[in-house]
């Protein structure tokens, strides 16, 4: 299933200062979920310091996430079911200002 | 299925608001957002008519969206103020380069004049070089008191009336937190203050202290605003980190904590009979301090004298070291160095001149 990750407000740093990321998801029995993708991220596209981006398996608080433009707690957070060609953002708000 | 805005407009909702817990879509988000900004500002009557504003732009998200906000209200609801960005260039390489970039950007996108001013021209010392003598322990110390005097002596030069800076709720908050940690119960008491006094008459106000950075990051997204966003590369030491992260974990909890920490700090009185320190102004550069020098001035003392750790300590042993350097003055000090505080004259170096706008 293909989809566009993309990270910004310093999260990008984590991940080799690349902010989109183009991917494709592998095919699995169950619905992909934003706590699959997180795992997944971490596994296959993170590159240091994984406490900076998750916690608790979810993502650390103070970093929002948004799914096609809208507020992932609107659409159930981790549980969320991923459709193919979303677009899903997480956007860092612990940098300075 | 997206839910729809709690406003009842028909559109659907694209965020959850921390601070009402309203599903709101883009548009009655953004007039919802800039309404209690308006709001703040005009119950705290924070500015006067035919006023001159500065506002201390980082390139960073706070001071980007209150710029935008500033000058959208500022036309939308007439307040009639002149409005200027400032910016601290502290010569951390790497970091201020590219956002003073953002910051003439914000400048050229919303038609706002700007001035920088370094530390380097301010005080001598760039961050890098400060840190080359500190290490890497306390060095946010010096930049926080750096800026802080820095910010108040640039809006001083540039003879506006207040100086606005982009403080949200969870920076106030934050600091509620710290100053309880630390028990410092004198900041404790005016931290929460919407517009405070430097001693020089110039009010500093902040016109974001209600808005939850959640929503200013929101807005930024939404507005498709231009900021920029590397961590400082001297700040995971910073003691302020702990209790950000303390505050987001409660904050999963509870948004609503942010605004009770802030509701708490404003509402609590300080007991009679607690020892207060006196505001008084430092006796070398004139600005407001509860010491007979200030924090800055002793920084830099200890800078200029090769004893970077002096001001780092106890207020006490400083005064003993600086008496002690008192008795040496004019045995090592030659006085031609402009960085040397020990003759006592103003440290505007005399090119700020001509800075007027």
């Amino acid at each position: 299933m293909k989809i566009t990750v993309e990270f910004s407000g310093g999260a990008e740093l984590l991940f080799n200062n690349k902010k989109s990321h183009d991917v494709d998801l592998p095919d699995k029995d169950t619905n992909w979920t934003i706590a699959n993708l997180l795992l997944w991220i971490k596994d296959n596209l993170l590159q240091e310091r994984p406490e900076l981006f998750l916690q608790d398996n979810s993502v650390r608080p103070g970093i929002l996430v948004l799914v096609n433009d809208t507020d992932w707690e609107l659409l159930g957070c981790l549980d969320y079911k991923i459709e193919p060609r979303d677009k899903i953002i997480f956007i860092s708000t612990l940098h300075g200002g | 299925m997206p839910s729809k805005c709690s406003a009842k407009c028909g559109r659907n909702a694209v965020l959850k608001r921390p601070k009402t817990g309203d599903s709101l879509c883009k548009e009655c988000f953004f007039e919802a957002f800039e309404n209690e900004v308006h709001f703040t500002v005009t119950k705290a009557k924070l500015f006067k008519p035919n006023t001159t504003v500065a506002i201390g732009a980082s390139g960073g998200k706070d001071s980007t969206v209150l710029a935008y906000v500033l000058k959208l209200l500022n036309e939308k609801y007439d307040y009639k103020l002149k409005l200027f960005l400032l910016s601290i260039d502290e010569g951390i390489t790497g970091y201020r380069d590219d956002s003073l970039d953002t910051v003439k950007q914000n400048r050229d996108d919303y038609d706002i004049p700007l001035k920088i001013l370094s530390y380097k021209d301010l005080y001598g010392w760039t961050m890098d070089e400060i840190v080359a003598e500190i290490g890497r322990k306390n060095n946010c110390t010096f930049c926080g008191v750096f800026r802080r005097q820095a910010l108040d002596r640039g809006a001083n030069l540039l003879k506006v009336d207040y100086l606005a800076t982009g403080h949200n709720a969870d920076d106030i908050a934050e600091t509620v937190l710290m100053n309880i940690l630390r028990g410092d119960v004198a900041r404790l008491s005016r931290c929460t203050s919407i517009i405070t006094d430097s001693g020089d008459g110039i009010p500093r106000v902040k016109p974001l202290k209600y808005c939850y950075e959640k929503e200013i990051v929101m807005y930024a997204y939404f507005r498709k605003l231009v900021y920029f966003s590397t961590e400082c590369v001297f700040a995971p030491n910073a003691y302020r980190g702990h209790a950000r992260i303390l505050l987001k974990d409660l904050e999963k909890i509870d948004p609503a904590v942010i605004m009770n920490i802030i509701h708490s700090g404003e509402t609590m009185k300080v007991s009679e009979h607690s020892k207060m320190p006196t505001l008084t102004k430092c006796t070398r550069c004139g600005y407001v301090s509860s010491q007979e020098i200030c924090k800055a001035c002793v920084l830099l003392e200890g800078l200029n004298k090769g004893l970077p750790r002096l001001g780092i300590g106890k207020s006490s042993k400083v005064k003993r070291i600086l008496e002690e350097n008192e008795k040496l003055k004019g045995a090592s000090c030659n006085g031609e160095d402009n960085k040397c505080l020990c003759s006592g004259n103003d440290l505007k170096p005399s090119k700020f001149n001509d800075l007027k706008i």
